[in-house]
C-alpha cells in the first residue's frame, strides 16, 4: 500500500429522525483531506447516524453529503468506495482471514493472485501476516478487529469510518489498536472519521475532535482546544472531569453560597450579583495542607495511576469537589485530614447564568 | 447412569426398528417360507410406480427449491430492513400448521381449477400448495440460522466493500445459512415425500397415492415401496441433524483470550 492524497469531507444540514425524534438536527461538518476526525459524544447524540449516513448505510431525511467535492447523496453504499469498520465483529465467518481482506478486492475483479498478494500485504500491515489462513472464530476480539481494518483498507478507500471500533476489545488491546490505527491514517494519510464515546480515545488520536448533542455539533476543534477551551457548557461537563460551582457574580470571582468568593476571571464583565455557574477541572484546583480560598476535608481517595483523584467536601458550601495531584503526593493529604484549595482565576472555564 | 441411557435407547430403537423389520419381513416372505426378493424386484418393474416415484421426486425438489428463493431472500429482507414485519410474516408461515390439509384443500380446489387451466394438469402443479404446506418448519430452520450470525452487521460490511444487493445474498447471507439453509431444504423433500392427503383430493398421482392404491392389488410391493421411502426418509432426518451438529460443533469453538492478541507489528509496515 502505497501514500496518497486524502479526499474532503462535507456533511451539510444533515437531517434525520427516528419516528419523530431527530437524531441528526442539521448537521454541518467539514472534514479536510488526509485529517483524522473524531465524533464524541454521548449515546443517542447522532453519532454512528452521521457516520451511517456518510457511508450510505442510512438515508438523511435533508442534507448533502460531499465527498471529494462529489455529492454522493443519492448514491448507494456500495458505490461510495468507503472502507468501514464496525462496532460489532463484523468478519464474514465462512471465510479466512486472508479471505475476508480479499472480499472487496474480488468484487473489485482484482485476479485472484493479485488479491491474494494484496490482501497479504494488508495483513502484514496491520501485524497479522501469519494468522492469514486462520477463520475468525479463532482469532481474539483484537486480530478480528485488526483483520476488519486491514479489510477496509484493502479497497484503498476514498475515506475510511470507524464506529467505535475498539469498544468490544479490553483496555490494554484497545490503546495498542488506537495507536495502531493513527500510525497507518498517518502513513496512508487518507481522511478518516473516527466515532466514539470514549473521550480519552478521541482525545489521543485525534487531528481533531467533533463534541456532539442531540444531533447538532457543538464544538469541533484540536483536541487540545476541545479541553482547555470548550465552547459550551456541554463540552466542558463532557469532554474531561470538571467541578461546577454555582453562585453569583461578584466582580471577577464567583461568591459561593457560603459566602466564599471564588475567584474566576471568566466572569469578569457580567453584571455583579447575576447567576452563574463556573466550571473548574480537578488539575486546576490546588491541594494545601491548611487554609486555601476554599477548605474542605478529604473525603476518599482514588488512584488513577500517575495521578490520585481526592473527593473534598467543602466546609462552606457542604460540595465534594474533585482534585487530581500526582500520585506520589496523595499521602500527604489523608482521607478525613483539612485542607485548603486554591483556584487559579484563568482556571475556571466556563461561566452560564 | 449410562445403563438407564442405553435401556431407554434400546427401548426407543426397538419400537422405531420393529415395524420396518415387520415390513422388510413381509416384503421378502415367499411362498412356502422362503425369503424372497419378487417384491422389490417389481419395484423397478412398475412403470406407474417409477412415474409416480418420479414425480414425487420432481415436486420435491421444486418445492424445496421454490420455497429457497421465496423465503430465503424474504426473510432476509425482513431481517435487514423490516425487523417490525417479522412477527406478521412468522405468522403467515406458520398459519399452514395450523389448518388441516382437508380445510386447505377444499380452499385451493377452486383456485387449482385456474391453475389447471393456465398451467395444464401436470401433477408439479401441486409443488405450489407444497410450498404453503412446508412454510412452518422451512421458516423455523431458516430463522434459527438467520438468529444465529449478525447478518445485519455482515451485509451492511459487504456493502460498505462493495457488494449489490445480490452479491451480499449470495457471498454473505448464503454461505453463513447454509446449514438452515439445508435443513429446510431438507426438511421440504421429507414433507413432500411424505404426502398423501392433499395430492390424493387434488386427483395427482404421487408415490404415496400410487403406494396407497398399490396396497389394494400387491401389499408386498406396496410395503416395500413404503419400506425405501421410509429408509429415504430417516436418511434424509439423519443428514439433517449430521448438518446441524456440525454447525453446533464449528460454533462451539472457544474464541482466544483477547489477551492473546498478537503484539501489533510495525516490522511489516512500510516506511
Amino acid at each position: 500500500m502505497s501514500e496518497r492524497d486524502g479526499v474532503a469531507v462535507d456533511l451539510t444540514g444533515l437531517h434525520r429522525s427516528y419516528g419523530g425524534v431527530p437524531a441528526l438536527d442539521g448537521l454541518d461538518l467539514h472534514v479536510q483531506a488526509g485529517e483524522f476526525v473524531s465524533l464524541l459524544g454521548p449515546s443517542g447524540c447522532g453519532k454512528t447516524t452521521a457516520l451511517r449516513i456518510l457511508a450510505g448505510l442510512e438515508t438523511a431525511d435533508e442534507g448533502q453529503v460531499r465527498v471529494g467535492g462529489k455529492d454522493l447523496t443519492q448514491v448507494p453504499a456500495n458505490r461510495r468506495d468507503m472502507g468501514m469498520v464496525f462496532q460489532a465483529y463484523s468478519l464474514f465467518p465462512h471465510l479466512t482471514a486472508l479471505d475476508n481482506v480479499a472480499f472487496g478486492l474480488r468484487l473489485r475483479k482484482v485476479s485472484t493472485s493479485d488479491r491474494r498478494r494484496q490482501a497479504g500485504e494488508v495483513l502484514e500491515l496491520v501485524g497479522l501476516g501469519s494468522q492469514a489462513g486462520k477463520y475468525p472464530h479463532q482469532m481474539s476480539g483484537g486480530q478480528q478487529q485488526r483483520v476488519a481494518l486491514a479489510r477496509a483498507l484493502a479497497i484503498r478507500p476514498q475515506v475510511l469510518l470507524l464506529d467505535e471500533p475498539l469498544s468490544a476489545l479490553d483496555a490494554k488491546v484497545r490503546v495498542q489498536l488506537r495507536e495502531e490505527i493513527r500510525r497507518l491514517q498517518t502513513e496512508l494519510g487518507i481522511t478518516t472519521l473516527f466515532v466514539t464515546h470514549d473521550q480519552e480515545e478521541a482525545l489521543a488520536i485525534s487531528d481533531r475532535v467533533g463534541v456532539m448533542s442531540q444531533g447538532r455539533l457543538e464544538q469541533l476543534d484540536s483536541p487540545a482546544t476541545v479541553y482547555q477551551r470548550p465552547a459550551t457548557p456541554f463540552v466542558a461537563e463532557f469532554v474531561g472531569v470538571t467541578n461546577s460551582f454555582s453562585g453569583t457574580v461578584d466582580g471577577a470571582g464567583v461568591l459561593l453560597p457560603g459566602g466564599v468568593r471564588l475567584p474566576a476571571a471568566v466572569v469578569q464583565g457580567l453584571p455583579d450579583r447575576s447567576p452563574v455557574r463556573v466550571l473548574v477541572r480537578p488539575d486546576a484546583l490546588h491541594l494545601r495542607a491548611g487554609d486555601g480560598v476554599l477548605r474542605g476535608s478529604v473525603v476518599t481517595h482514588s488512584f488513577l495511576g500517575p495521578v490520585t483523584r481526592l473527593s473534598v467536601k467543602l466546609a462552606e458550601a457542604d460540595l465534594p469537589v474533585r482534585v487530581d495531584l500526582p500520585s506520589e503526593r496523595a499521602h500527604e493529604f489523608p482521607v478525613a485530614s483539612q485542607v485548603g484549595l486554591d483556584v487559579e482565576p484563568t482556571a475556571a472555564l466556563l461561566a452560564r447564568s | 447412569m449410562k445403563w438407564a441411557r442405553r435401556a431407554v435407547l434400546a427401548v426407543l430403537g426397538l419400537y422405531f426398528l420393529l415395524p420396518l423389520v415387520a415390513m422388510l419381513d413381509f416384503s421378502t416372505r415367499g411362498r412356502g417360507g422362503v425369503r424372497d426378493l419378487s417384491a422389490w424386484r417389481a419395484i423397478g418393474q412398475d412403470s406407474e410406480l417409477l412415474h409416480a416415484i418420479l414425480v414425487s421426486v420432481e415436486l420435491a425438489v421444486l418445492t424445496a427449491v421454490l420455497m429457497l428463493v421465496l423465503l430465503v431472500p424474504t426473510m432476509t429482507w425482513v431481517h435487514l430492513r423490516l425487523p417490525r414485519m417479522k412477527r406478521l410474516i412468522e405468522a403467515l408461515c406458520l398459519l399452514p400448521l395450523v389448518i388441516p390439509a382437508i380445510v386447505l384443500v377444499v380452499g385451493i380446489a377452486s383456485l387449482y381449477s385456474w391453475v389447471t387451466y393456465f398451467l395444464g394438469d401436470s401433477p408439479l402443479t401441486l409443488t405450489f400448495v407444497y410450498v404453503v404446506l412446508v412454510l412452518p418448519y422451512a421458516y423455523r430452520a431458516i430463522e434459527s440460522g438467520l438468529t444465529a450470525v449478525d447478518v445485519r452487521t455482515l451485509s451492511e460490511a459487504a456493502r460498505s466493500l462493495g457488494a449489490s444487493w445480490p452479491t451480499v445474498m449470495l457471498r454473505v447471507v448464503l454461505p453463513n445459512v447454509r446449514a438452515a439453509v439445508l435443513s429446510a431444504g431438507l426438511l421440504a423433500v421429507a414433507l413432500v415425500l411424505g404426502e398423501y392427503t392433499i395430492a390424493s383430493l387434488l386427483n395427482f398421482t404421487t408415490l404415496q397415492v400410487d403406494v396407497a392404491l398399490l396396497g389394494k392389488r400387491n401389499a408386498e410391493i406396496s410395503i416395500a415401496v413404503s419400506l425405501a421411502a421410509l429408509v429415504f426418509a430417516f436418511a434424509l432426518l439423519l443428514g439433517i441433524s449430521l448438518v446441524a451438529g456440525r454447525r453446533r460443533s464449528a460454533r462451539a469453538v472457544e474464541p482466544l483470550a483477547p489477551s492473546a492478541a498478537q503484539p501489533l507489528a510495525s516490522s511489516g509496515a512500510p516506511a
